[in-house]
């Protein structure tokens, strides 16, 4: 499904063997989605000399630290609707 | 570099490297004259990307900001599409896909780390420094951010949002600092000599114009 | 949530960050400007040339300094599509 802007969304906390661009720190955290950067082709097949298509709808999502906001990259195929 | 003993027969030995240089560097030269032979790559391949990153420099970015500062028509145009307003510029952005330039505000500060690697927009700041790349930075950018700060000199007023932006995918961020108090009447090229590079990541920022 | 030695964000550390920087040497300059090369040519992608960094033993990748690992990566990786000979850059007559 595709997010919007201000949806509260959840990364996924699977833990592939392969390459992926989802750090560790932020797998299970529930953040909000601050923009959408458009569709890129996904690293994980290009890792393995893939084309990367079809392209993914990747997103800026802020995350609450308290005393700091992280903003990260994360693939749609990572994110969920958050309770 | 020359080879100073014979071979009659083939056995593997340590590639010969100048003194104070690591076996890798023998190595890369290796790779290199391998893969020209191949004809995987040419020569002049190399030789273009050598170029290119050699001349990289933070003057491009800091041109950016200045600009931003004294144009605000063009300041909208780099926070929509920081590319091509670098290419407006005449400055080469180089091959990342995307650059994104976060503004910091009153009330924002915005920082940039790529805890994965050491994804930087180079094509704008040049190579990124040994610091950026290290554990350390990745590791503590995310989780103590304002520690980083303060080690780099930096403490933030109480209500300013520290922004941390972990650069996870194809985008490359690019810090649009603010404008220093005390600058007014300062030409577009005196303004750039303030922006340094480290405020362009967020860790800085820029340097205040000399007191006359 | 921790794993792969590359992913470093929150990696517990006190370290304070050493702000000590070096101009590239020639060869690092060298080995950037051949994945850059390769990358040009179709030949290795930057996304292989991450994955082969992230296979690397933990402990080499953090003992090997930046460029180490990009050369690491692009032998892995043309070994793995045959464009190098397992072990021919070994063998090869040293320049």
């Amino acid at each position: 499904m595709t997010f919007a802007p201000g949806q509260r969304v959840r990364v996924a906390t699977r833990t592939p063997r392969g390459h992926h661009r989802t750090p560790g720190y932020v797998k299970g955290k529930a953040g909000t989605v601050a923009r959408l950067h458009g569709k890129f082709t996904n690293p994980e097949t290009r890792a393995h000399g893939g084309d990367g298509l079809p392209r993914q709808e990747l997103y800026l999502v802020a995350f609450d630290e308290g005393g700091f906001r992280l903003y990260v990259d994360v693939f749609e195929h990572w994110l969920e609707e958050a309770e | 570099m020359t080879d100073d003993h014979d071979h009659g027969h083939d056995h593997p030995h340590a590639p010969i490297t100048a003194a104070g240089e690591p076996p890798a560097a023998a190595r890369a030269r290796a790779l290199e004259e391998l893969l020209v032979e191949k004809g995987v790559i040419t020569r002049e391949d190399v030789r273009r990307g050598i170029d290119w990153l050699v001349s990289r420099s933070p003057a491009d970015g800091a041109r950016l900001v200045a600009r931003a500062w004294v144009d605000p028509a063009f300041k909208e145009r780099l926070l929509a599409d920081a590319r091509a307003a670098a290419l407006e510029l005449g400055l080469d952005p180089g091959p990342s896909p995307v650059v994104v330039a976060i503004e910091n505000t009153e009330a924002v500060h915005n920082m940039v780390v790529c805890t994965l690697c050491s994804c930087y927009p180079r094509g704008l700041l040049g190579p990124p420094p040994d610091w950026y790349k290290s554990l350390a930075y990745r590791s503590r950018a995310v989780s103590d951010p304002h520690g980083v700060l303060h080690e780099f000199g930096l403490e933030l007023d109480d209500e300013v949002e520290l922004r941390v932006h972990d650069s996870t995918a194809d985008i490359r961020y690019l810090v649009l600092p603010r404008r220093p108090a005390g600058t007014e009447g300062m030409t577009e090229e005196q303004l750039a000599v303030l922006v340094t590079r480290d405020s362009m990541i967020g860790v800085a920022e820029p340097r205040v114009p000399a007191a006359h | 949530m921790h794993g792969a030695v590359h992913d470093r964000g929150g990696w517990p550390t006190e370290a304070p960050i050493d702000r000590a920087e070096h101009e590239l040497a020639d060869w690092e300059v060298l080995v950037d400007a051949l994945v850059g090369a390769l990358s040009r040519n179709g030949v290795m992608n930057v996304d292989e040339l991450r994955r082969g960094i992230e296979s690397m033993p933990p402990e080499a990748y953090e003992q090997a300094a930046y460029y180490e690992r990009w050369l690491y990566s692009a032998e892995l990786i043309l070994t793995e599509k045959g464009v190098l000979e397992p072990g021919e850059l070994d063998r090869r007559p040293a320049s």
